[in-house]
This record gives C-alpha cells, structure tokens and sequence, in this order.
C-alpha cells in the first residue's frame, strides 16, 4: 500500500470508502513520498504528520460515511495541501514571508472550512513567492520550490509549491491563489491541471489578500476530475466575502453542482458528441510573437484533435491585450499597497526590537519584514495611488480594464455567434532555469502576459497540460478560457483534451528519489 | 465697540456614531465600553485575510439621516480606502466614502429662538455631503514608552456630516451641533452621547474682510480636530477667531493648517500644516462592491420619517394640554413620541399617559439601565401602558399602588389590577370601608383633631397620611379627603 499516493483522488476516495485501505495508509504512503522528495524539493513550508495522522485515526475509528452521505464527504479521507497563504486554523499561516514566520491565524478560511467539512485532511502548507508576488516561487523566505520535472528549473509560480507538490506525489490536491495566474502558470510549468474560477466563484475569507479585484482561490490536481472534485466543495456563495458571487444572479449559468457531471461527460462520452457544435476561439494576440515555438507547436496540437473531432475553431481578436501587463501590474500593485498596510508590525507578525519611536517601528518592522519583490510592489502602488497620479495612472488603468472586459464579452457573446471557449498558451516559455531573471523583474512581470487578462476580466481560466515541448522536455500548458461561472463547460472541454492529448505521465523521477537532469 | 472689520465663516464636519446592533463591516456588538479587545473579531482586528461586509441596517440610517437633512440619496455610492498609519487603525486604511457619497446637498434652517443677540436670524445651513466610514480603535497612552490598543470601538459605523462654509459666528456652530444632536436623537439614529464620543466634530474656521451684506474671497483657513462638546466647539472657534484676527491685524501671513484644541487652556496648537498634509491614497475598496439600492428603499425610509420634532410639540403642548417639560421629553425620542401616542389612540388621557411614561415607565428604564425601546417592546407595548392608565383613570388602582407594583406589572404578565386583587390592594372607593378607617384615625390621634378643629388645617395632609397607611395606599385619595374634612369639621 505504498504507492497509494500515486492514484487519482477520485480513485483513492473510492477506495477510502469501500475500506480496501485506511485513511491512516492513505496519509501515511503520501508523509513517506513527502519524506523521499521534499528534502529537495522543497514545496513545502508546514508539514503536519501528527495532526494528520490523528485526524486519520478518528476518521478510521469512525469509518467512511454511509453511502447516502456519502455526498456530503465527497473527499472523505484524502490528503491535501493549502498553499500558505490559506488560513488554517491552529497552523502557522506564513505567506513566505520573514514577516510572518511565526504568525497562527485563530480562525479557517472559507475554503478550509468547507475542506474540512467534506473531510479532506490537510497534510502540508505549501511554499510560494511571498504574499503571492512572483512567477518562480523563488520569492520566498524558505527558499525556492524545485521543478519536480528538473530540480534545477523554476516551478512556476505563485502557487508552485502547491504545483510542486501535487505532482510529486506528496499530496492528491493542493489549493493555490491566482492573482495574475499564481495557479495556471505553475500548473504549466509542472505538469498538472490548476482551476482559477470566476471572480466572485470562490469565497476569499480567510486567504491574506494580494490584489482584492484579482484574487481567487482555486485547486490544482493531477488531473481534471480530481480538479473538478476539489473545486465543487470549495465553490459557492459566502455572505463573509462581499464580492462573493450569489450564483442566484446568474440565471443564465451553470450552478457548480453540474462541474463534475460535465466533467465525467467529457470522459465518458465520445469527444465527437462533446464536441457538436462547440466553438473554440484562437485569440490571435495569445499565439503571436513571444511565444516560443516549442510553446507554440505543442500547445497548438490539441487544437487541432478538436478540430478533427468536430469543434469549430475561430479567429478571434482581443485588441485591449496590448494594454494588459499595465494595467495589471498598475490595479494589483495598488491594491496590494493597501492590502499590506496592515503588517505594522503593532498587532503581529514581524516587529522590529527596540524602535526609536512609532514611526520606526514601521519603518524598521516593514524594512525587515518584507523582500524584495514585495517592497517594489508596495512602492510601486503606492506611487500609482498618489495625489497627481492616481487620474494618470489607476483610473485610466480601471478604464483600460474595462475595455479588456468588453473585448471578452464580445468573443464569448454566443448569441451572436461568439465563442463557447478561447483556447491559449498559459506560459511564453516552459519552467526556466532558477535564477534566469533575477536581476531582471520586468522579464518576469512580462512572462505573465498569457494568464494576468483573465484576472484583469474577472473571468475563469482551466489549464492542463499539452505535451512536453520539443526542446526542453519540460510540460507545456494549454489553457482554457471561458464564460463568466461557466467553469462546467471548461471541465467537460478539459476532460475531452485530456483524452485526445497523450497524457505526459510523471516525473521520470517520481519512481524513486526525484533526480537532477 | 469698534465695527465689525472681519467676517467669520465657519463649516463643521460632524462625526455621528450611528445605533445599529452591529458594527459596521463585521457582526461584533456596536456597543460604547467594555474590557478592552473583547468585541473584536478577524474582520474588525484586521487580521490577515479577513474581509469586510456591509451592514445593511447602517445604510438605512445614513439614508434616514440624508433625509432628515433634506440631501438627495445616491442611490449608487461608493466605499473607498483611506489610507494611513496609526496603531489605532488596524488594517491600515479607514473604510470611507470619497465620490460619490451616499448623500449630497441638503439643508438645515437653524433655529435662533434660544440664541439672544443672534445678529442673523434662522440662517440656513447647507449641508455639502453626508458619508458613511467606519471609526477607528483608541489608544491609550499608558506610560511614556508604552502605549496600548483597545480596538473595541474599530469599526464602529459612523455618519460624517459635512456642512458648507455657512455659519457666520462660534456660536452659530455650537448650536447648530446642539439642534443636530436633537434631531438625530429624536430619530433615534445616534444614542447623542457626548461625553463616550457618540458625536464630535472638527471645525473650519476662517476670517474674510467685512462687507455689508457678506461675501468675498474666503480667507486661509485653520481646522481645529476632534471637539466633542458644545463648549469645547464655541471656545475652539472664538479662540482661532481672536487667533486669526491678531495674526491678520499684524500683518501675519496665515498657513492653512491642522490644529488641536486644549480643552484645560481653552487654546489651539498648530499639528501639522498643508504641506504636512498626509496624501491618504483614497481609492475604491476593491473588496466592497458599490452600494446600490433602489429609490422605493428611499421612499420606505421615508414614509417611516416621523411627523416633525417641532409641530408634535406644538401638538402636545397646545391640543393635548401637556406641559411644556413633559412635551419636551417625549418629543425628545421619535420612538418615546409614537409610544406615547400608540397607547393614546386606545384611551383619551393624554396627561395621565405621559405621566405614567415620565413618572413611572423612564426611571425604572434608567433604573435598569436599558433602552426604553426593549422595554417598550418586550415588557410593557402601548396595549399594557393604555390599559394601566385606564385603570388609573377609573379609579381600581391608585398612583400609590401602581408606583409599588410597577416593577412586578413589568417583570410579569399579570394586569395591575390583578396584582392589586392578590394583595387585596384594588382602590377602595367604598364609602363606607374607607369611613371605618377615617374615624379610626380621627378616634386614634385627638390631640391632632383638636388642633385641626382648632384651625391648623394643614393637619389634613398627616390624616390622610394615617389613612392611606392603613388601607395600604389603596383608598381613593379624593374619598379620604372628602371623608376626613366631613368627620373633622363636623
């Protein structure tokens, strides 16, 4: 039983449930994976065995839940990771960040409560760029997340220890945050399918806040069912999150109850069925210059077996994209400006010894504190909100943001004759060597350009991967687009090209100890 | 006396705690006090990931408010981020409305009848704006190198009030802020407390040339932060008034700055000037959508406005035939008023209501230390008040009787004539019970019915005294009275 960590969640929580194998097996098979691999890997910043393990042995005592309930406990028994920015209550909430080493929230976020309840037990807290600031997760405090593909390459990032993490086998799941693609551009460069829902899909309570009108929470997996698993407990309404969508406005759109039911149609049915009548749109500014070819080849090669299988595949045109990285890195700077205002250094977190007066002990704590990146970022916004700025820069970037929500509606408005779906590269390049663009943020602000529209737009965005590219050898990711809460229809697209797409299998290294190439 | 050679003009931005059962983003008690850092949670403590959510009911009020004031209601209005350091501030921004607020342009004629000597009669005020935003924790300043944080008050919902430049003296302002008090009261929108920081203001104050008829250029203004009584208001104002003045009559350029009123000296000092000024960064909350409601919410706020506080008292005073004290206080609270009148529409003693409301009903509120309004609801409605003061009225239970019971007619559901019934307390209005009792008393003290036959007939009230004590208090005093002056002056 000690290779349980290598099967799917949706395998694993049946055979949880048909007692072939305790939840103690289960937790154990994935600490001795954690214990093989992380000593190199480093996707994690908490790992919680004891807690884990007891949680197990209750849940083995008790028993899996009688078949009728079984609904209510759909991730009975399975292992899972937050990335450390989620609130776990009783469990150091890090945010890889100096400033927050040592800080315990009292209290769950949503998303970790609605886990719970639907009895997942949370194995690691997962390694990220600090405050969700970065594209490698090389901007922690913790040190960097290997690629679990070639330890010597960056993972992606915000999210990549969570990336990391799952397709290493530590965990079946991780939760990540996508704040300008922290969760489709790790996926990417490792090889696993990451969900950022719809803005407003999934409450963000309890998650420390990055780009409040970006930020989403959403799962990565090993594979689209399980993706859809996860993200059918976490999504939903919550009166704690105002910006919480009630799916009630929504007449037109799909509840998230339909998401794994339209999942498992894609697996099941012949993709030709799936496929009637499906209009996918080729935006032309996300397949043009930047993109390495390998990128381009391998990511393009679905999009031809869809073709080929009846989906109708379209040119469409989103001129606003020419603005994006702008306007992004204008709004979540500004945002995250005053989102950090709070690590002052007087209730928690990081205070610096024997300050001169008040104003040192900002200065000092916050100086001390915060990296790098994170500094920059906070400079950066807080000249954009700046009196004599703020019309020049953050309202005409809100204005630009707009127009970039316009283009969308126009491709996707199907009562025109408009798209189901926009199909896209998550990522110019696959994971590069560590250290490539340390000296050079703006090349690494620039590597976001594929996955920081649909934040800027608000709408969901499902990647998976599409082969490995020709050079490197490294994943490449597709991504799928799609209609404001209409994450059902990019499941079920998602499960078709997971079938049509030869599956890139595990790290050569996940067999055994995880080598260096 | 020299002529007037300066103008004042002054503008107040008020800060009213509004009453809402909870604060404003979060579900902890909007309540003044309390151990420090016990009504807090993760929103209002401002820890990581915590976020804001609106409460609908301070809304109402803000929109309560506008209407009162005669604003027009935005019926889309925006919560922005203001951004600044204190300790008292917990997630490093206040939660304020910057454009468009939730209230625009409304008006308030202020009344000069209480103010002698008003060189401009019943001026009126404009109102510039009126938003909500959330208030900040406290600091106290315990020792010289250690300061401590209760952010028990932290968002605690406010409504700012911002006039225009309209008042033309100290005192105008102070009671501006004295009659706004009494308008928010009546409306039940703050409970007015003072003294706890329920409502406090800043001032800006500047001085123009005199010119018949007003108008000219405004001067450089100061703002003197944070008065929060009405003395503290007109001694800040007159104070910066003289300030101005010297400084200007000598010549002295003025620096618009932001100033701090001593209360103990009746002084102002400079706390930072324009320059100084923080840039607070306002932008949308981007984790607040916009607040938008509809106009019929407006309409149902103000179809519930309560008649105006001045034409009840008229009302009262003249038709009812209260006194102007009693008037006072029951118009003095919209909800007291409407109570007042709710147990009037079921029995036609308007003196005796309010009597039983000011007499009895208020102290053993104060007494308890609870709103009138729960009381109200839960343990004595209209109904129960109309039906004691009937019982009064007709003469089953005396005011003697009723003041030793009220606290059990509260506390239970017996009626007040049943509670007299058990403790054989019902008002005797029988004759010839109460006759047994008066010659008793008479038979008892004859030295005293002597010196009242002989002409002290103060002697009366100690008679009546002796009665009342034997029969508990339940004779009908008219009775004894009558019964007495027969038995004695026979």
């Amino acid at each position: 039983m000690s290779d349980l960590y290598r099967m799917s969640l949706a395998a694993l929580v049946k055979g949880l449930k048909n007692k072939e194998y305790s939840v103690t097996e289960a937790v154990k098979s994935c600490l001795a994976r954690i214990e093989a691999t992380e000593p190199r890997l480093n996707a994690c910043i908490s790992v919680l065995g004891e807690q884990a393990l007891a949680r197990a042995a209750e849940m083995d005592a008790q028993g899996p839940p009688a078949a009728n309930a079984a609904e209510a406990a759909p991730l009975w028994g399975v292992p899972m990771g937050l990335k450390d920015i989620i609130s776990l209550k009783g469990c150091r909430n890090t945010c890889a960040s100096r400033f927050m080493e040592d800080f315990v929230p009292f209290y769950d976020a949503e998303v970790t409560a609605r886990l719970k309840k639907a009895g997942a037990v949370f194995l690691v807290k997962n390694n990220l760029d600090e405050f969700a600031m970065g594209s490698t997760t090389e901007n922690s405090c913790f040190g960097r997340v290997g690629n679990p593909w070639d330890l010597g390459r960056v993972s992606g990032g915000s999210s990549g220890g969570s990336a990391a993490s799952v397709v290493a086998g530590q965990v079946f799941a991780s939760l990540g945050t996508d704040t300008g693609g922290s969760i489709r551009q790790p996926a990417a460069m490792t090889g696993c399918v990451g969900l950022k829902p719809t803005y407003g899909r999934v409450s963000r309570y309890g998650v420390v806040a990055f780009g409040s009108s970006f930020d989403q929470v959403g799962p990565l997996a090993r594979n689209v069912e399980d993706c859809a698993r996860v993200f059918e407990v976490i999504a939903g309404p919550d009166h704690k999150d105002a910006a919480s969508a009630r799916t009630d406005l929504y007449p037109d759109n799909l509840p998230e109850q339909d998401c794994l039911d339209k999942t498992l149609e894609g697996k099941g049915k012949e993709p030709g069925d799936v496929l009637k009548g499906v209009r996918i749109g080729v935006p032309e500014e996300f397949w043009g210059a930047g993109l390495d070819a390998e990128v381009e080849g391998c990511a393009m090669s679905p999009l031809k077996k869809l073709e080929e299988h009846g989906a109708t595949l379209l040119p469409v045109s989103l001129p606003s994209q020419k603005y994006a990285l702008a306007v992004y890195y204008i709004m979540s700077s500004a945002e995250a400006s005053t989102n950090l205002a709070r690590f002052d250094g007087v209730r928690y977190g990081r205070r610096a010894r024997q300050p001169k007066d008040l104003l040192d002990l900002y200065y000092s704590s916050r100086s001390q504190g915060f990296g790098e990146e994170v500094q920059r970022r906070i400079m950066l916004g807080t000249f954009a909100l700046s009196a004599g700025y703020y019309d020049a820069y953050y309202r005409k970037a809100a204005q630009i943001r707009r127009l970039l929500r316009n283009d969308f509606d126009r491709a996707l408005d199907l009562a025109s004759g408009g798209c189901h779906v926009l199909l896209a590269p998550a990522s110019p390049k696959t994971a590069w060597t560590a250290g490539l663009y340390e000296a050079d943020p703006l090349t690494t602000y620039k590597m976001d350009l594929l996955t920081i529209t649909l934040n800027l737009v608000g709408l969901p965005g499902l990647c998976l991967p599409a082969g490995l590219g020709k050079e490197t050898k490294m994943p490449v990711g597709l991504q799928i687009m799609g209609r404001p809460f209409d994450e059902a229809a990019m499941l079920r697209l998602g499960a078709v090209i997971e079938r049509l797409t030869p599956d890139i299998g595990l790290p050569g290294a996940l067999d055994g100890a995880l080598d260096e190439r | 006396m020299s002529v007037a050679k300066w103008e004042t003009v002054i503008g107040l931005e008020v800060h009213v705690q509004i009453k809402t059962a909870s604060k404003l983003f979060c579900r902890c008690p909007n309540k003044f006090g309390g151990e420090p850092n016990t009504r807090i949670c993760p929103v209002c403590s401002g820890m990581p990931g915590a976020l804001p959510s609106l409460n609908s009911r301070a809304v109402a009020l803000a929109v309560r408010t506008g209407l009162a004031l005669g604003c027009r209601i935005n019926l889309h209005s925006v919560f922005s981020r203001k951004s600044y350091f204190y300790p008292d501030l917990p997630g490093g921004f206040q939660t304020s409305q910057l454009e468009p607020p939730i209230c625009e342009t409304g008006r308030f004629v202020l009344n000069t009848r209480n103010m002698p000597g008003a060189h401009r009669q019943n001026p009126e005020i404009r109102i510039n704006r009126i938003h909500m935003e959330d208030d900040a924790g406290k600091c106290i300043h315990a020792t010289d190198s250690a300061s401590l944080v209760d952010l028990n008050r932290a968002g605690t919902p406010l409504v700012e009030i911002v006039t225009e430049p309209d008042f033309r003296s100290p005192a105008e302002a102070a009671e501006f802020m004295r009659q706004l008090r009494q308008l928010l009261l009546y409306l039940d929108i703050t409970d007015g407390n003072m003294e706890e920081g329920s409502m406090r203001c800043d001032v800006n104050i500047s001085l123009r040339p005199f010119h018949e008829g007003g108008g000219g250029k405004f001067g450089v203004r100061s703002e003197v932060k944070n008065l929060n009584s009405f003395a503290s208001i007109q001694e800040a104002a007159e104070y910066e008034e003289e300030r101005q003045r010297d400084a200007l009559e000598s010549g002295q350029a003025l620096e618009q700055e932001t100033r701090h009123f001593d209360p103990d000296s009746g002084s102002t000092w400079a706390m930072r000037s324009k320059e100084g000024a923080p840039d607070y960064r306002y932008f949308p909350n981007p984790d607040l959508p916009p607040v938008v409601f509809t106009q019929s919410f407006v309409d149902e706020i103000a179809a519930a406005l309560p008649e105006r506080q001045e034409a009840r008292f008229k009302r009262y005073t003249g038709e009812l035939g209260l006194h102007a004290e009693e008037a006072g206080i029951l118009v003095g609270s919209a909800a007291l008023a409407g109570y007042f009148e709710a147990a009037l529409a079921l029995q036609p003693s308007p003196k005796r209501t309010a009597g039983l409301i000011l007499g009895n009903f208020l102290p053993e509120c104060s007494r308890r230390e609870v709103e009138p309004a729960a009381l109200m609801a839960d343990h004595f409605p209209p109904a129960r008040l109309a039906h004691t003061v009937a019982m009064l009225e007709q003469g089953k239970v005396s005011l003697r009787v009723l003041q030793d019971l009220f606290r059990e007619l509260l506390d239970g559901t017996d009626e007040i004539e049943t509670l007299a019934e058990k403790r054989g307390l019902l008002q005797v209005s029988d004759s010839s019970a109460l006759e047994k009792a008066v010659l008793d008393a008479i038979a008892a003290n004859p030295d005293e019915a002597a010196q009242y036959r002989g002409g002290k007939t103060k002697l009366l009230s100690f008679f009546v005294g002796q009665v009342m004590r034997v029969t508990k208090g339940a004779g009908n005093p008219a009775l004894i009275n009558e019964l007495l002056k027969k038995h004695l002056e026979r």
